[in-house]
This record gives C-alpha cells, structure tokens and sequence, in this order.
C-alpha cells in the first residue's frame, strides 16, 4: 500500500495557506543533505530539480514535526495548522 | 484585566488530568485545544499503565473507554529472514488491573467530555500563537485576536512544546533526543483478534518487535490489540535516520514490516483505517527541559515525561501523574497567592517524590546504553540464526547440540569482551 493511499484514508481539513514555509536560498546553497525528504513519514517532501525548489504537500501533513528536528539549517518553518485545519485523527 | 485561576495548553492526557484536580478545588480553568476535539492531534503506541496513577488520579478513570486488558506481553527479536520470540502469559496480569490498551481520540475525549460535566470549559480548534508577559511574569496566552489571562499557565501542549519554548524554558529540539513513531490502524473483528492472538474476550497483547524491523536503526516495532483493531507501528531515531548510510525514508520502515512473514498471518485480511505519526521524547532523564517558570508549568510530553526502558515505553501515566501534581502545585501557590517561579519551584520537588522523576532518573542511564546498534542488527540475528541452526535437522549427521551453539556463538561474536562489556553495564540500568 503506498503511502499516498494511506494518507487518503485519513481525515483532513485543508487550509488554504501552509503551515510549513521553507526558505529556499538555504536548501538551494546551504543543505546538502536534504534529511526532510528520508524522515517525513508521509514522503510529503521532494526536490523539484526543474524549478530548483524544496516542495512540501502540506495539506497530507500529519503533524508530528519530524523535519522540523531534523532540518539543522533552519530551511524549515513549521508551526501548527489554525485551529479547525489539519489531520483530524479519529483514532490515533 | 480580569484573571482566571488557570489556562491550560492541550487537552491532551496531562493537560486534561491537570484541569480535573483543578476542578476538584473548584479552581477556574478553562482548557484549550487546537484539535476538532480532545484527541484528534494525538497518537499513543499505545497502552496505559494504571497502577502508577491509580491513588492519586482518584475517580478520574472510573468508566475510561480502555480498549483491551494487556494480558500477553510478547517481545520479538527479527533477523533478516527469521526471528525469535518470548510470550508472557500470568494469571496475574489478567486478575489485576495493569495495563490498558487505548486509543486517544476516544479516550481524550472521553475525558474531556467527563471534565465539561465538572463545569470546566475545554475549547477546541483554539490555536495558541503566544503567552501574554507582564513584569517577567507568564500571566496568559493569545490566540489570533483573543487573549485568555490567568494565574497561571500550563504548557500541557506536547512534544513540540511551541508554549515551553516561548517561555524559554526548552532547549531547541536536538535530533538525538527524539524519535518518530509511525502507525497504522487495522481493523479486524474482535473474535478474530481473540482467536488469532491467543486470548479470551477484553483481553489483549502487547507486542515489541527489535532489529531488523528498523533495519538496524535505533528504534523497533510495537504492537497493541483494540477491542476491534490493532495499533501497528514502527519507531525509529531522528538521528538515526539522518545518519542511516542505507539512505532509508521512514515511511517505508512500515509497509518492509507489514510484509513480514511474523506480521502478515496476524494482520491479513484488516483494513487500514488511518495512518498517523507523532514525535516521542527518547532523551530520558537527560532530556528533560526546565519545569517550571514565572506563572508557567510544563507537563507530560512537553516537560519530557516519557520513558524508553528497552523492554516497554512508557509515557502517557507520566503525562497524566505530571498534570495531578501541576494541579497540586497550582493550588498551593492560590492559597499562597503566589505565582513565582520561587513559588511554583515545588512542582519539581513533588515530582521527585513520585513515579515520574523517580522512574525517570533510575533508568537515566538507559538512553545512552540504547544507542548502540548491537541491540538493533546483532542481537537480533544472533539470537535467531543460533535457535535456527539448533532446529535444522537435514540429511547429514546432526552435530551436537552445545558444540552448534558454542561454535555459533564463536562465529557470531556473541563471545568477546564487547558482549562481556555490554552485560557488565547492565549493571547501571
């Protein structure tokens, strides 16, 4: 079962406006290792090449905060979803 | 600006346990939760161990919705292709009450709703951007536009504590000291979780899987029966994960353990009904931020409070004992009239007298002796090659018993000053 068909069993309330930013400059001339990418238990994370750019799918966010610890140069800015947006866990 | 006694952070367990001493007392405390509801942000493995908190959480879980008595403990270690196991069953466990698996979103809420027939108010989808300050001292939070002001707050608000941070009082979160647990819901109905886990109606096991489920990372697999689901998941250091050289994304830890041959016969046939992640404190005693400041006290997951022993983790009867002794505190420092950090110091001298701080500094050592990755690759596969090769019978003269294990154990490594000094330091644990 893929990952994206687990999140779609879950029960989510998208916002319009992500609650993760990433600054850019620092993945693009600071980051090497690009850790978001291998810990985000959703795979929400992924290198676009083309546009040279870190992009997250927020709206599949499950709120645990992993790239948060994991992202040592700060690229990262995440804070919780507004209250009445995000996963909403119906058993967890 | 008018004052309510308390505001609390999160209605998680700490959060919640800490608001239903308050009301006891008839304190004013108002609750608030980012969350449709108590329980919809948070993730246990999970089970409660009640008997740590029984006494002093009073009659706060009469009716709790628990899931299953744990009455099986089975730990498991997984080599690559084979895997070896222990079963625990006692009367003992099943005649007492000992542990409980649960599930957060019914008991949370639960909780919750039992706290608002106290009269106390739990707000939920209610974000908290910031504590409001005055003269040094915490005296409240803010919320968008809206502001709640109070004696004192309580940070009950989880692993990322975004609240202990403002108050200063937690370091930044460094990858070492946190792993992440990734879960999926299966549902599968009761009597076949009955008959497939080998145990009578209510009645439930605990599983913990080590090594190869994490491909030698810091970290292992769990498994709890529901009533009509079980909790699967994996857990797995930060750090560890950062450093793997085998360039492993987390979310595939999971379905490489779902396939496993240990796993599938238990979980065939279930359906996947929701799949959740959340961070656990893994730094132990060390890990453990500043408790308490002016008008402000940290609880449960926020503070640290959880607890890898190796064999089981712990953390929820700590969150819920944090949040009993914070309401403790709060209202000694009300008779007092005094919010001070001097005044609130207590909160961590009461601690020491229980369970949490007590539990936690015992097993201080244990976060260092985990990180070692023997416990995740060698042991495991050590363990079960060498009961394997005892149980192979083929065509060819079977050699004898001790020399196959003698001569594996020679092999393997299992006989050398590293193995004599990893036994030594159990000493310490």
């Amino acid at each position: 079962m893929k990952v994206e068909e687990k999140l779609a069993i879950n029960a989510f309330k998208t916002d319009n406006e992500s609650h993760i930013t990433i600054n850019q400059k620092i993945c693009r001339t600071k980051c090497t290792v690009r850790y978001c990418i291998a810990v985000c238990p959703g795979h929400l994370y992924s290198y676009n090449e083309e546009n040279n750019e870190m992009v997250v799918e927020f709206a599949g966010c499950l709120e645990c905060g992993t790239c948060k610890i994991a992202c040592l140069d700060g690229a990262i800015t995440w804070v919780y979803p507004k209250g009445d947006f995000g996963v909403q866990y119906r058993y967890g | 600006m008018e004052k309510i006694d308390v505001v609390i952070v999160g209605a998680g367990l700490s959060g919640l346990a800490c608001a239903y001493k308050l009301a006891e007392k008839d304190m004013q405390v108002i609750v608030v939760e980012r969350g449709d509801f108590p329980g919809s942000k948070n993730v246990t493995g999970g089970r409660l161990y009640i008997m740590p908190i029984e006494k002093m959480a009073g009659d706060m879980l009469e009716g709790a919705p628990f899931e299953r008595k744990i009455v099986r403990e089975r730990w498991s270690l997984l080599g690559d292709e084979n895997s070896l196991g222990i079963d625990l069953t006692s009367e003992k466990f099943r005649k007492e009450n000992h542990s409980f698996s649960i599930l957060r979103a019914t008991f949370d809420r639960w909780l919750a709703d039992k706290l608002m027939e106290k009269g106390v108010f739990v707000i939920p989808k209610y974000r908290v951007d910031d504590l409001r300050w005055e003269n040094g001292m915490v005296v409240g939070v803010k919320a968008g536009e809206e502001e709640i002001y109070a004696h004192v707050v309580v940070a009950a608000d989880g692993v990322l504590s975004f609240m202990g941070e403002k108050a200063g009082l937690r370091p930044k979160m460094s990858p070492q000291n946190y792993a992440i647990g990734i879960k999926e819901i299966i549902e599968l109905p009761e009597q076949k979780i009955n008959d497939r886990f080998n145990v009578e109606t209510g009645e439930g096991v605990a599983h913990l899987f080590l090594g190869d489920v994490t491909k030698g990372l810091f970290g292992g697999g769990f498994l709890y029966t529901n009533k009509e689901s079980v909790s699967l998941g994996v857990v797995v250091g930060i750090k560890a994960l950062m450093e793997s050289k085998q360039n492993i994304e987390a979310h595939t830890l999971m379905d490489m353990f779902k396939n496993r041959y240990e796993l599938r016969t238990l979980i065939q046939d279930g359906s996947v009904s929701e799949y959740s992640a959340h961070v656990i404190p893994e730094g132990g005693f060390n890990g453990i931020s500043k408790l308490y400041g002016n008008g402000i006290l940290l609880t449960g997951d926020a503070a640290g409070f959880a607890l890898n022993m190796g064999v089981t983790v712990r953390g929820m009867e700590f969150a819920m004992a944090s949040g009993i002794v914070a309401a403790e505190t709060i209202i000694q420092a009300k008779e007092a009239n005094d919010f001070s950090e001097k005044s609130l110091a207590c909160y961590e001298t009461k601690l020491k007298e229980t369970f949490v701080l007590k539990d936690l500094e015992t097993c201080k050592a244990m976060p260092a002796f985990l990180d070692n990755e023997s416990f995740f690759t060698f042991y495991p596969k050590c363990f079960s090659d060498l009961v394997e090769k005892i149980m192979w019978f083929d065509e060819g003269p079977k050699a004898g018993i001790g020399k196959t294990a003698w001569n594996h154990m020679r092999s393997s490594g299992m006989i050398g000053w590293k193995r004599l000094m990893e036994l030594y330091r159990i000493k310490n644990l």
